[in-house]
């Protein structure tokens, strides 16, 4: 996961130096930009915006680099990865930020996806990182999202040093896996990052590059030029944001680890508090526990055994080891017992178990559920589902007359 | 104890004429092993024989699993060791190599796994013949491997191999190199202790805290990304570096026990008292170097052989200590190793690099010869001999000569 840095220390040395200047000061730095996006949903949109960063620092004669991070998992559905464009003026400052797993520091985090503004895990080892754990001294995140600075300052982490919020309104580009995909997310990032950090590149830079191609045509000058216009910036000071309350793993030496490449098994019963895996989750389960059957399909279809069953054959959800796929809702074979509900709309809650609050009071647990419903939902598509044999869908596919009539479907 | 005492209890069992591999089944009987996979490729396939033999006789109470293929054989008894069988396992040339990542995991995964390898060349061309390439492809991953000479020695390193591989400072597997042909499929006499003295060497196996159990909830071989796998490198390396310590002590009470084993467990000095010159080897390959050695004796000739027991932990320090007592050592190498420093073979290049560091270095010439399985002659020592000496006397001879190669 993180590299560049001793073992057990959060962050590279260099990076502790509030009192350097930012990079926006000083033009002739090597610059880095993250783009922290969905596998696989946004693997082609991340590794194209990657590229267009290194092609416009070309306009003005420097050289780049991207580096996809190797620990991450892009190729799985929604699983949170990254990857990195760097940018030099010369080849001995280029290589100097080469051979390695991810940058240092960033000069511009962008988030494509507004469910991870308060962190990812690295292929879930360590728990979950601030979104911008490395983001320098002055550094800007860019998020794409509908939400207000206020709402997106309930999650995303404070930094002890100024920074700022970039904020493209848009909802996430996340179908078609990007392989044809032509909505213009990709133009509207970079005109966002042209008009909130000109040291980047300009807007004639990247112009420039789109000009170049031929495939690219007045359409895309037209998404890169709303971009610009639509992204709004603002200055966040030393402590505000989110309590930053991730503590860096301490990585033992070998002579503490146990030999023989052990390690504890998880007991029975128990859940590994290594794996918690909630940041792939850009919608979770919502469960009425009035109108549940005890059928306990959700709890045999969970692929991440997070359902547990209570002394009333409940199936409360363990949300720390949700990663929000949503095959429980899909295999429920009751109308809205299992309701997919947008992520974001869950801050307070956080991965807190529901279950005590339906215990202590149904009316309220069901006001809950209910309001939550109404304001996040998730219409789903049905899907084969080859486990069970059995078109899945449940209540929520968009039309489910034949939906077990599987010539039908294949046709 | 007294060296009669010894000699007696040396005595104690039975005198069998045995092929190697026989003697191998016969050490796995003593060992008294719980798990077994196979898969036939000569010239392993002998004590593959053998041991399913003693199973069907009631010899031996064991697993005897037909695997499907060399991955899954080693595959088999990798798993069986984890859970606290003692395994006995084993291939020959190409069979060997297919179970490659079985191997490589085993000692990473420090279980204490013992095989013989029947040396046998790798493909291709298909033959069955002794070359040593095919063990020797494990030498870096953690493998404990020795090369024994006779049928004897074939039941006594394999007591060996159990004892060191299973000591907790070690827990690594131990490959034990028996060449094909000529040590797999010949008779000779052995002594077989009983089993009362097998028991006084060789404790029963005991994971301890790492035996996979449901008992002692532990997972093996997880995933890890850069920041555990140096780590797991480093306890690797520091094992690796108590082994000699752990082979001595072991060598010291099968000595003790049988009477046998010779004067240090690593290698085997003949006739070199006032040698000026040696051949170096190891395997079968002694046999016509020591009758080279008697017959130039006679002659006046001040020439003597060394035989390595112990490839892997190579005793560095013991070869500096033995080998700078010469003029110089002409290495019999029964391998190759293309485009390695000298384009030599595998066993003078590391050779080379053990005696670096000594303060007088011999000289070293280099033979590669016996490939294939092809026969080693005393005359083909004699001339290896020759070439050694006037090396020694600093005359300009090749460093690299194949032996034994039609022009």
């Amino acid at each position: 996961m993180t590299t560049g840095r001793e073992a057990g220390d959060a962050l590279p040395a260099d990076q502790d130096t509030q009192q350097g200047h930012t990079s926006t000061e000083v033009r002739e730095e090597a610059k880095s930009v993250e783009f922290t996006y969905r596998g696989i949903f946004q693997k082609t949109l991340a590794a194209n915006l990657c590229k267009h960063v290194v092609m416009a620092a070309r306009k003005r004669e420097w050289l780049g680099s991207t580096i996809q991070r190797y620990s991450d998992s892009p190729e799985r559905n929604g699983i949170p990865a990254k990857q990195f464009a760097v940018i030099a003026p010369d080849t001995e400052t280029l290589e100097g930020h080469m051979a390695k797993y991810e940058p240092n520091e960033l000069d511009v985090i962008t988030c494509l996806d507004d469910t991870m503004a308060d962190g990812i895990e690295s292929w879930a080892w360590y728990g979950r990182q601030p979104i911008n754990v490395r983001l320098r001294r002055g550094g800007t995140l860019l998020v794409i999202s509908n939400r207000s600075k206020e709402e997106l300052l309930r999650i995303i982490p404070q930094k002890p040093w100024d920074w700022t919020l970039a904020i493209l309104p848009g909802t996430p580009s996340l179908a078609g896996l990007w392989v044809y995909r032509d909505d213009g997310t990709d133009m509207r990032v970079l005109g966002a990052i042209a008009s909130s950090r000109p040291d980047i590149f300009e807007m004639s830079e990247i112009e420039a590059v789109i000009r170049d191609d031929d495939a690219l045509g007045d359409d895309y000058i037209a998404a890169l030029k709303s971009g610009h216009d639509e992204v709004v910036v603002h200055e966040i000071k030393a402590g505000e944001g989110a309590e930053d309350t991730y503590e860096p793993v301490k990585l033992p030496g070998y002579k503490e680890m146990r030999e023989a490449i052990i390690v504890p098994a998880v007991k029975v019963g128990e859940k590994n508090p290594n794996y918690r895996t909630s940041s792939d989750r850009t919608m979770r389960p919502v469960v009425n526990f009035d109108t549940c059957i005890k059928c306990r399909q959700c709890w045999i279809d969970c692929p991440d055994e997070c359902f547990d069953i209570t002394d009333e054959e409940l199936h409360p959800i363990n949300y720390n080891y949700c990663t929000g796929c949503g095959i429980c809702a899909q295999v429920c074979p009751v109308e809205d017992c299992i309701v997919m509900v947008n992520d974001l709309e869950f801050v307070e809650e956080g991965d807190k178990d529901m279950f005590p609050l339906y215990k202590e009071d149904r009316d309220s647990y069901q006001e809950w559920r209910e309001e939550k419903i109404e304001k996040g939902r998730i219409q789903h598509h049905d899907y084969f589902n080859a486990d069970t044999w059995a078109w899945a869908g449940s209540g929520q596919a968009e039309n489910t007359p034949d939906r077990n009539d599987r010539t039908a479907r294949n046709s | 104890m007294t060296m009669q005492e010894t000699e007696e209890r040396g005595g104690r069992g039975t005198e069998k004429l045995m092929t190697g591999t026989q003697a191998v089944a016969q050490a796995v009987r003593l060992a008294d092993v719980d798990v077994t996979a196979a898969y036939p490729i000569r010239p392993y396939d002998g004590v593959m024989q053998a041991v399913a033999k003693l199973i069907a006789d009631g010899d031996l109470d064991a697993e005897y699993i037909v695997a499907e293929g060399e991955h899954s054989q080693f595959e088999i008894c990798k798993h069986a060791s984890a859970v606290g069988s003692r395994v006995f396992v084993g291939s020959s040339g190409v069979g060997w190599m297919y179970a490659m990542e079985s191997l490589a995991v085993t000692p990473s995964l420090r279980l204490p796994v013992v095989a013989m390898i029947g040396n046998r060349a790798l493909d291709d061309p298909g033959a069955f013949g002794v070359e040593h390439n095919d063990a020797m492809s494990v030498r870096d991953l953690g493998w404990q491997l020795n090369w024994v000479e006779n049928a004897q020695e074939c039941f006594d390193a394999t007591l060996m191999a159990y004892r060191v591989a299973e000591d907790s400072r070690v827990s690594f597997p131990v490959g034990i190199g028996v060449d094909g042909a000529f040590i797999t499929h010949s008779q000779t006499l052995i002594k077989i202790p009983d089993q009362e003295m097998v028991d006084e060497f060789l404790p029963p196996y005991d994971l301890g805290d790492r035996l996979l159990h449901p008992d002692n909830p532990i997972s093996i071989a997880p995933q890890a990304n850069e920041d555990w796998v140096m780590e797991i490198r480093k306890q690797t390396d520091d094992a690796a570096k108590r082994v000699k310590g752990v082979i001595q002590e072991a060598h010291d009470d099968f000595k003790r026990i049988f009477g046998r084993g010779g004067d240090n467990p690593f290698f085997e000095e003949y006739m070199t008292e006032d040698a000026e010159y040696v051949l170096f080897g190891m395997g079968s390959l002694s046999l016509p170097a020591k009758v080279m050695v008697r017959r130039l004796r006679d002659q006046g000739e001040k020439v003597g052989f060394v035989r390595l027991k112990w490839f892997r932990p190579f005793p560095t320090e013991e070869m500096v200590e033995v080998l700078t007592r010469f003029k110089a050592v002409g290495i019999v190498d029964r391998d190759y190793s293309y485009g390695s420093p000298k384009q030599g073979g595998v066993l003078f290049t590391d050779l080379r690099a053990a005696l670096y560091d000594a303060e007088v270095r011999p000289r070293l010439v280099n033979f590669i010869g016996g490939l294939g399985g092809r026969e080693l002659t005393p005359e083909m020592m004699d001339d290896m001999a020759d070439t050694t000496k006037r090396a020694a006397a600093g005359e300009d001879v090749p460093t690299v000569r194949w032996i034994g190669v039609r022009e």
